[in-house]
């Protein structure tokens, strides 16, 4: 499905790209899909799917009706590289690493725009360097990453836009449900879900019904979401125990708003190491609770062109810095 | 001969300032930060550094203080937040606690004096924070300050102390609760008053809407509204630019609900050290993304958050 090599040709991404050897038919409920790998991915399924070209997985009641091919293929067949664990870099101690990683994913529509390429483009280019950093963070055993895929404040870009993106979302949780399986990830979504399109739902709740009992490494994305949003729904339930005599007022504390945060899907909801690309500094709204004693980490990377090295970058840093959490 | 070097520290020092307010006037053709933030961070760092003893490096942040507001204010920066002393500090030695209240207490007195520049620009001082967990010498004072500034209009200065922004959060939602609760059980609405006595006091800008308190029927969960009200910041508008000294890139619990989409500037001196020049860069950067972050804004205004 994705087979990107930088830079990418791209013609015109609003129209399906050429058909090749491996067409796919998303016209019946079915979806046949067919998987390319075009960078090293931590699975081997890829090939055999490919040479198969069947139908890689289909929720039951889904009839997602995505660009009639997934599964361009630029220049020639992608890679088939197997599953690999990373080494873990000689630069970094074992014993310091962060138990969560969060990413702000900055600058996929710059990387397209100075390619001459269209604004998605530069969101599936984004999508493999996420599928690269979950990969590490398996390897090097990163418990928890958070990525910012999609802020609440991000519905008001074109809808072409937006719909471009639900519908890859849609599909990256689609096919990678067999790899985070086979890899030992669970992901978990968060943010307000009211906005989203149903068979995105119906996806994302299968792939976290799926991938549930996985303990490797847990993905949480953050779709539609906002930290204020989290804040105040959190406050919300809380005042609701509080209204229902289920909690006390004098018993409000900072535990108690902590449980009802959307993070609490995870033992470990509080970024140590917060990672933002882009050159931006500045936190946009994302785990504002969360992030009270997060390390914060910038980097002058567009997100697509962020990888290995920027990463061990950001853990070099991380484990220089001196935590004091006011105290000392 | 002395008389002569005096007259030329005095003429420089003229010089300067000269060369700073047109300096400033260059700045003010870009818009001028409304409100700045600081985490006063790196004065132990400064008095070790320098071999002073205890307690000297936070003497020298508050002349750096000082300063800082000088500048802010000359340039018209209307709103200056500080980090003075977070709750997480308290686990600090007693001793150093100790040394960090009494400090406390004899800067405010200082502040008052009518010399300072509280008087000059006509600053109101606001303590923010869970004010009674101060030692009672430091409340008093503190007590004083807000009351003997109360009448002054033209600047502020917010001082956060015993203060965590998830405290703060914690604190708006059991006011919120409390208010909505107390008026479903038929008593009078109680006032937004947070610990330590602060209230809002009107004839400053205030970003929260009024209170309105909606009938009974509709109160079955507080909103972003009360939330927001509830919050020791709402006497102020969120900060344009957070800058964190001492090259420490984190938020450690400060404005974490006020400052989500505001520039960062973190710098590495330490806050002593902190000049003119740090904060030249801080609003040169603000100005490059402002009108980014005004176009967002107008954009948000229309949707929900």
């Amino acid at each position: 499905m994705f087979s990107l090599k930088f830079p990418i040709p791209i013609e015109n991404t609003l129209t399906p790209p050429p058909k090749t050897n491996n067409n796919n038919n998303n016209n019946n409920n079915n979806n046949n899909y067919n998987k390319f790998s075009g960078c090293s991915y931590y699975c081997s399924v890829y090939a055999n799917d490919k040479l198969r070209g069947g139908i890689i997985r289909s929720p039951p009641t889904s009839n997602v009706a995505l660009h009639n091919n997934e599964a361009s293929v630029v220049g020639g067949w992608p890679e088939t590289t197997e599953a690999k664990e990373e080494p873990f870099p000689e630069e970094l101690r074992a014993e310091l690493m962060p138990k969560h990683v969060a990413v702000i994913m900055d600058g996929n529509r710059r990387w397209a725009k100075t390619r001459g390429l269209f604004p998605w483009a530069g969101h599936q280019a984004g999508v493999e360097a996420l599928k690269e950093v979950v990969r590490l963070c398996c390897s090097w055993g990163i418990k928890v990453l958070t990525v910012f895929a999609f802020s609440s404040e991000n519905w008001i870009r074109p809808k072409v836009e937006v719909d471009f993106l639900m519908s890859l979302f849609e599909k990256t949780i689609n096919s990678e449900i067999d790899d985070f399986n086979r890899e030992g990830i669970r992901i978990s979504v968060i943010g307000d879900a009211t906005k989203l399109p149903s068979s995105l739902l119906r996806m994302i709740k299968y792939a976290e019904e799926s991938t549930k009992e996985n303990s490797r490494l847990q993905l949480i994305v953050a779709v539609s979401y906002s930290g204020k949003y989290d804040v105040v729904q959190a406050c919300k339930s809380v005042a609701k125990k509080v209204k229902d005599g289920i909690l006390d007022l004098e018993e409000i504390n900072e535990g108690i708003i902590e449980q009802e945060l959307e993070t609490n899907c995870t033992e470990f909801p509080n970024p140590d190491l917060l990672i933002r690309t882009s050159g931006e500094l500045r936190v946009s709204n994302f785990l504002l609770w969360q992030l009270a004693y997060a390390e914060l980490y910038f980097n002058g990377a567009l997100w697509p062109d962020f990888g290995k090295d920027e990463f061990v970058e950001a853990l070099i840093s991380f484990q220089q810095r001196k935590r004091r959490f006011g105290g000392r | 001969m002395q008389i002569s070097n005096g007259y030329t520290v005095h003429l420089l020092e003229g010089l300067y300032c000269y060369l700073r307010r047109l300096l400033f006037k260059v700045l003010c053709v870009g818009t001028v930060p409304n409100h700045i933030a600081f985490i006063m961070d790196g004065n132990r760092r400064f008095a070790k550094k320098n071999n002073l003893a205890e307690g000297e490096g936070h003497k020298a942040g508050f002349s750096a203080l000082l300063s800082i507001l000088r500048y802010c204010y000359e340039l018209g920066v209307k709103y200056v937040t500080v980090y003075a002393f977070s709750i997480d500090n308290f686990r600090r030695k007693p001793k150093d606690v100790q040394i960090l209240m009494e400090l406390m207490r004899q800067k405010i007195e200082e502040l008052l004096q009518q010399e300072s520049i509280i008087n000059e620009y006509g600053v109101r001082l606001h303590f923010i924070g869970n004010i009674s967990m101060l030692s009672e010498p430091v409340r008093v004072a503190v007590d004083k300050a807000m009351r003997v500034t109360a009448h002054n209009n033209h600047r502020v200065l917010l001082i956060c102390v015993a203060y965590t922004s998830r405290d703060e959060m914690v604190h708006a939602v059991y006011q919120s609760c409390k208010q909505k609760w107390s008026h479903l059980n038929g008593e009078e609405p109680s006032k937004a008053v947070k610990n330590g006595g602060i209230e809002k006091v009107k004839g400053i800008e205030d970003k929260v809407e009024k209170h309105s308190v909606p009938p009974p029927s509709s109160c079955s969960l507080i909103e972003l509204v009360d939330f927001e009200r509830n919050m020791y910041m709402a006497v102020a508008p969120d900060p344009d630019i957070l800058i964190r000294t001492s090259g420490e890139a984190r938020l450690s619990n400060f404005l974490l609900w006020q400052a989500g989409t505001c520039p960062l500037y973190a710098p590495s001196s330490l806050w002593p050290e902190i000049g003119l020049r740090h904060l030249v860069l801080a609003v040169l950067n603000f100005q490059k993304y402002h009108h980014y972050l005004e176009n967002k804004k107008e954009k948000k205004k229309h949707k929900n958050f």
